[in-house]
């Protein structure tokens, strides 16, 4: 049986998995509290101190399930999800799925990174605070920049930490008024537009020209000297280098503006180009993404920030410092600082994960990510081309790094099947991809990030997929129309989640609006 | 049962083979049929209703005879009445009586096959009453109520009939100058909107969220632009179905094809001619005087004949950087790749006008663009 | 080509990668870059530290430099102030390390309808726990569920205004002013100094008819329950503006859900719910709401909902995926992106483990700790509960003022006898000074209470 076969006959657990009210049953109990903790004080008296209008009548409605009924049930639904290390995870580009190795995760979740509050002293974080101020060291060669945050919770979250600390600084210069604008590129990451505008900047975007960089002219019309920050991807989300991107960060600095790179992309750049060559000022770095934290679901994540020691009073507080008196410890010293991003200091177990990738890897293995990222791309790339109806955007420009974005338009001219639905037939493969491409400009759009993780034969299968799938959609339309068949549900409805009247978000929403299944109360 | 009103121009399309650039007025078609032009729409529409034909079986069919429509249904067997016999070459006029008599019939959407000529027509009975889905057969596909393709339209009537279909948008009718466009000069100009089904597949994902669907986006930039106008300016609103969101955001009744005047939030002027546009822009100081104007078109004309109106000396009244050009991020998706489009008539001008601007797309949000 | 073997790396062999090239078209790596220009090329290699590339190497590197830390554990832990060490049972770790739910990300509602049952169930859990029909996906913490519920308020109420009482969290407000500028304004509210509690006269003077919310945090700071929540909510309505209830989810078996005095938006942080500490990485936020579309259009979080399959399946997927209502506000939009779902999962796994009566054992446990620690400690000289008259949940306000130590003195010398002593409230409110919050959680023994008052007994002696 060759691989596609096997693909092809894959079956997802489909447990037809209850809602875990449905498994309740009255007394049933999973854990067991800790009683009183001694006999000076009783569970009545600790009651009856508390203001009678504010105790609490009934029990809050929560399910009651044994134990091995309540693993049982996880463990289904777990079953009904696929990860990273469950599948070929390449196509969720601009996302840099890959492996993140276990003995990490193993390192991350000791005692002696779970069990630390963060208001301890000091004197008994040093191993984390060690760990925090050496991974920003390793960030200074990455980035070639000098000051480091990790408390932002993800990217987007990173790009608000930029984005404040543009405003700390031209606050401090006394133009927080007069630099109220900030300039993006259509394809930087669609959170360097919609983040500084949360924080009350207008957000000028300019469009690439027909090779896909960045039109320098329209940089040239858009920037003057209300100009805050640039924020810029680069590569950008279609794989698209931008060349002239030293030109950009000159320009810009020629008027004062700071430039704020987004290196959400950064997973082909490791050890060959860095932030400071590009000419930019700050940037962040998704530990979850590039440097093999895994995504869980959707979080807890890192977004680095990283600085030139010139913007060092702006950064957030705190920052990790070390001094041979003091050993490691939390600086809070920085009255000109962009305030805090998140509670605390950042997710600590996520920079453990990070760090600990980087020192498996050292230099040589950071390039060698890097260079195999591209390598593995440039494959994809051209096993992809060769399928009937895909196309690459901006094919005047075929060069990419890391990942490409490509279009279907052919296939839906063709069959009227487009990314949406190759998106719903590709589960009944045992893989997936997903239909994050803002902005919509190119038609019928999928990326594919095939990172250093995955090997020849992995990528040579997921393209065989979606060979095989752009072949059912010339010949085979019917199963097209009905896939997927063989994942964890069969088609959903999405009338469900626009109406107020027939959206449940929760169980006792479900229970108010629905009894049985769906029947409207 | 589902009532659905189907048409074919079956002259649409017909001078695009022999480089006519469209078949409006008798003599082009006439010529047309002299330099051998086969009839298109038909194979057009056919290519369609292929793709519904299947699940319209409990679908009631209203359409001219013959050509017009009913021969193709009955081909497919679907039950059809017909309208009218129509007369040997098809005009204008049988487009508007079939649409009338659609309309009178009560059906629940129009399918029709044509190009921006015939959306025209229809458009001027139907207007945005009922929802509908062209066929793109003509010359001149402009007009955002056609699909891309003949089976992208027919699969979208596949859909609205099994119900599958709850959103709705609306398109703009945009025609062009014919005789300019024989000289290769495109001169939209915007004739109306009409109601079309929205099909797009839900999708799930996105990792920065917010910016919604076209009407949200197109609600939210006119939100946006009625926060940022200022007390004591003259505001001249310019044609088109997003500057209209703009004056029904502000409470005013205003014109979709129209020039309309709008100070403190009061609608001064409507449908403002040339002469009362710089009447009205005299009444302030010059740096008081501001335009809105939207592109039309799928070729993103900022100006050109669809507001002439704003004749160069009009446009010669108002600063520069009081000009805003807004259109939503779809609108500029659809542009993208394109230069938009100043053909104010006075080259002059716009060369003046030649340049980058920066479109507003939504709050706090500018793309740039170029106008060539 | 590289010489070396890396286990991360399945391509790094360089027999693949000839083959892959020769499939390209290309001659080396180098050929593929070409876009990168040369001058923007590192010359030199990164001058990092040496690989330590073999597992066993790694897990030693980095285990020993964690081995520095002293952990609450190790340590006898009185700490709280937005973070509790609280025990985390065996069955959350076991599903949220399943690897299924670790390493996915973005996938679709089919392939991934795990994760989407899950967070459901969880939204349904939170929602019974606070009284409320709607709860968000995870936020990235109680800083950012917070802010954002203030901005929610401010849409929904289309005020810039939004008033705060000093007895919040002091690191979260913070945050919450990150996100809240530039365009909300805050206004400060005091609070009694006899009970802790707001003050209502400060309120009735602050709130006008500009306000869009007025904000509890319920315990407050000070770990005193906010036992007027309900007038607050009434004075907060009569002026058009909301109540925004900022609750600590786990003391609510045993105390009344926000939406019971009027809160119009719960919030918070689910850490207290079966998350590890993780030296503050283990927050994760919740904003709650009325099933109203006025509430639910607000939300930029995401909103899992449920629905029917072709085959008679529970279906999941984005509700108002197209949150219509920021169209028409005149706010700027806010954003969503990869906040802490992970987090959510464990929380919902807490929920479904410990039931309706564990949650009520778990106040009722802390509590009972609460008034233990206060009789065991109000026997030695120089300590004094009696700074707020208001009643304490799991955290109080410990006054060493008459001890003539400083707060921080008295943690040092703690410290040295293994105990992790109370917040020092003296640095973010100085007219606390002298004061310590000591926290207690189920995890709280009578041996440790009774070597605090013993430690205690010595120091101040």
């Amino acid at each position: 049986m060759n691989n596609l076969e096997r693909m092809k006959k894959f079956r997802q657990a489909r447990w037809n998995e209850p809602i875990i009210y449905e498994i309740s049953e009255p007394g049933a109990r999973a854990v067991l509290v800790p009683g009183p903790c001694c006999g000076c004080v009783s569970v009545e008296e600790a009651t009856a101190s508390l203001p009678e209008a504010m105790l609490r009548r009934d029990k809050a409605n929560l399910p009651e399930v044994a134990q091995l009924q309540l693993v049982r049930h996880y463990n289904h639904l777990s079953q009904e999800n696929i990860g990273v290390d469950g599948n070929i995870d390449i196509g969720q580009g601009t996302c840099t799925m890959k492996y993140s190795p276990k003995v990490n995760d193993r390192l991350a979740g000791l005692a002696k990174v779970a069990d630390m509050h963060p208001l301890q002293p000091d004197e008994t974080a040093q191993g984390i605070l060690e760990l925090f101020y050496k991974t920003g060291g390793l960030f200074k060669e990455i980035s070639g920049l000098d000051v480091f945050s990790m408390q932002p919770g993800g990217g987007s979250h990173g790009v608000l930490a930029l984005a404040s600390i543009v405003h700390a600084y031209w606050r401090d210069k006394g133009e927080e008024e007069k630099r109220d604008e900030i300039i993006t590129t259509l394809f930087s990451h669609p959170a360097d537009c919609a983040v500084p505008i949360t924080k009350g900047y207008k957000v000028t975007i300019i469009q690439p020209d027909a090779e896909g960089y960045p039109d320098l002219e329209a940089f040239k019309a858009a920037i003057s000297d209300r100009t805050a920050a640039i924020f810029f991807t680069n590569p950008e989300d279609t794989g698209i280098f931008n060349v002239r991107i030293k030109e950009f960060t000159r320009l810009a600095h020629e008027k004062g503006i700071l430039c704020c790179y987004d290196q959400a992309n950064a997973n082909g750049l490791l050890g060959i180009t860095r932030t400071v060559e590009a000419g930019f000022d700050m940037s962040f770095f998704n530990l979850h993404k590039t440097f093999g934290a895994p995504h869980g679901c959707g979080g807890p994540a890192t977004g680095l920030v990283a600085a030139k020691k010139e913007l060092r009073p702006y950064m957030p507080v705190p920052l990790v410092e070390y001094s041979p008196e003091k050993g490691y410890y939390l600086d809070f010293d920085l009255p000109k600082s962009c305030g805090k991003i998140k509670s605390f200091w950042g997710v600590a177990p996520v920079v453990v994960k990070a760090y600990s990738w980087i020192m498996a890897l050292g230099a040589d293995g950071l390039r060698e990510v890097s260079r195999v990222a591209i390598l593995n791309n440039n494959y994809c790339m051209k096993k992809i081309l060769a399928i009937k109806g895909a196309s690459l955007s901006f094919p005047n420009h075929p060069s990419r790094i890391e990942q490409a974005r490509y279009s279907w338009q052919k296939l839906k001219e063709d069959t009227g099947f487009g990314t949406a639905d190759v998106q719903r037939c590709i589960a009944d493969f045992g893989t997936h991809y997903w239909s994050s491409h803002e902005p919509w400009v190119i038609p019928e759009p999928f990326t594919i990030e095939p990172s250093e993780s995955y090997s020849k034969q992995d990528i040579d299968d997921y393209c065989g997929v979606l060979a095989e799938i752009s072949r059912m959609c010339y010949e085979e339309p019917e199963a097209v129309k009905h896939a997927p068949e063989n994942s964890t549900v069969h088609h959903i409805d999405h009338d469900y989640f626009d109406d107020p009247a027939k959206y449940a978000i929760t169980w006792r929403a479900y229970n108010k609006k629905y009894k049985g299944y769906f029947e409207p109360r | 049962m589902m009532k659905i009103g189907f048409l074919i121009n079956p002259v649409a399309g017909m001078g695009g083979k022999v480089a006519l650039k469209g078949t409006d007025g008798e003599e082009t078609l006439r010529r047309a049929v002299e330099l051998g032009a086969v009839p298109v729409a038909a194979g057009r529409a056919d290519e369609a209703v292929k793709e519904f034909a299947g699940k319209a079986a409990d679908c009631l069919f209203y359409s001219p005879s013959g050509a017009m429509g009913a021969d193709l249904l009955k081909s497919y067997s679907l039950r059809t009445e017909s309208l009218f016999e129509p007369s040997e070459h098809t005009v204008p006029a049988d487009t508007r009586r079939a649409a009338e008599m659609m309309l009178e019939r009560g059906v629940s959407l129009i399918v029709f096959a044509g190009g921006d000529g015939t959306a025209r027509d229809l458009c001027s009975v139907v207007g945005e009453s009922i929802p509908a889905v062209g066929i793109p057969a003509g010359v001149k596909i402009h007009s955002g109520v056609y699909a891309k393709r003949p089976k992208a339209a027919g699969m979208l009537v596949g859909k609205f009939i099994s119900g599958e279909v709850r959103r709705f948008a609306a398109a703009e009718v945009v025609d062009i100058d014919e005789e300019a466009f024989r000289d290769n000069i495109v001169r939209a100009r915007l004739y109306g909107c009409m109601k079309i089904p929205d099909d797009r597949e839900f999708m799930q994902e996105r990792k920065s969220g917010g910016s919604g669907g076209p009407a949200e986006e197109a609600a939210e930039l006119a939100a946006f632009m009625a926060l940022s106008m200022k007390p004591g300016h003259l505001y001249l609103i310019g044609s088109g179905s997003t500057t209209r969101q703009l004056t029904e955001r502000l409470g005013l009744d205003g014109t979709l094809l129209g020039v309309d005047a709008v100070m403190d939030g009061k609608l001064i002027g409507k449908d403002l001619t040339e002469a009362e546009i710089k009447k009205i822009l005299s009444t302030v100081e010059r740096e008081k005087r501001a335009l809105i104007i939207t592109a039309i078109g799928g070729q993103g004309h900022i100006f050109g004949r669809g507001n002439q109106q704003l004749s160069p000396e009009a446009l010669r009244m108002i600063e520069k950087e009081n000009i805003t050009v807004i259109a939503t991020p779809a609108k500029m998706a659809q542009l993208f790749g394109r230069s938009l489009i100043a053909d104010t008539g006075d080259s002059a001008l716009d060369r003046e006008l030649a340049g980058y601007i920066p479109v507003v797309t939504g709050h706090g949000r500018k793309i740039m663009a170029k106008i060539s | 080509m590289s010489a070396k073997m890396y286990p991360y790396i399945p391509n790094s062999d360089e027999r693949v990668q000839r083959e892959m090239l020769e499939y390209i078209g290309a001659a080396s790596i180098d050929e593929l870059i070409a876009d990168i220009p040369e001058d923007m090329r590192m010359k030199q290699k990164m001058n990092l530290p040496e690989a330590v590339s073999d597992e066993a190497g790694l897990f030693r590197h980095v285990g020993s430099m964690l081995d520095k830390n002293k952990t609450a554990r190790e340590l006898v832990c009185f700490l709280g102030a937005g973070c509790y060490n609280r025990y985390v049972p065996a069955v959350v770790d076991e599903v949220v390390n399943r690897s299924e739910f670790l390493t996915a990300y973005a996938g679709e509602p089919y392939e991934d309808h795990g994760r989407f049952h899950a967070m459901f169930e969880y939204q349904s859990m939170m929602a019974e726990l606070l009284d409320m029909d709607v709860c968000n996906v995870p936020n990235y913490d109680g800083s950012q569920a917070v802010g954002t519920a203030l901005r929610m308020a401010a849409r929904i109420t289309r005020r810039k205004e939004v008033l705060i009482p000093r007895n919040v969290n002091p690191d979260t407000l913070r945050a919450v002013q990150t996100y809240l500028q530039p365009d909300i304004s805050i206004t400060y509210v005091d609070y009694s100094a006899k009970s802790g509690r707001i003050c209502l006269d400060s309120l009735k003077e602050k709130l006008t008819d500009k306000a869009a919310a007025v904000l509890v945090m319920n315990p407050n700071f000070f770990g005193v329950i906010e036992e007027s929540a309900q007038d607050i909510a009434e004075l907060a309505h009569a002026n058009g503006a909301l109540m925004v209830a900022w609750v600590e989810p786990s003391t609510l078996g045993l105390l009344t859900p926000p939406s019971r005095y009027g809160a119009d938006i719960a919030c918070g942080d689910i850490q207290g719910l079966g998350l590890h500490m993780n030296y503050g990485g283990g927050v994760a936020g919740f904003i709650a709401t009325k099933d109203e579309p006025r509430f639910v259009d607000e939300y930029p979080s995401r909103l899992f909902g449920v629905a029917p399959t072709s085959e008679r399946e529970w279906g999941f997927g984005d509700v108002l995926w197209e949150r219509t209502s920021f169209a028409n506000r005149d706010g700027a939009k806010e954003f969503v992106g990869t906040h802490s779902a992970l987090w959510g999962i464990a929380a919902g796994v807490y929920l479904a483990a410990m039931g309706p009566q564990g949650m009520k054992e778990l106040g009722e446990a802390v509590v009972q700790r609460q008034l233990c620690l206060r009789k065991l400690l109000s026997g030695v000289k120089g300590i004094s509960f009696d700074r707020f008259s208001g009643t304490p949940f799991q955290e109080v306000v410990a006054d060493f003022s008459a001890s003539g130590k400083k707060v921080s003195e008295i943690n040092r010398k703690l410290l040295e006898k293994g105990i992790l002593g109370g917040y020092d409230l003296g640095g973010s409110f100085p007219e606390l000074e002298g004061c310590m919050l000591l926290a207690v959680t189920e995890q709280t023994s009578a041996d440790d209470i009774k070597a605090l008052a013993s430690a205690l007994g010595e120091i101040l002696a």
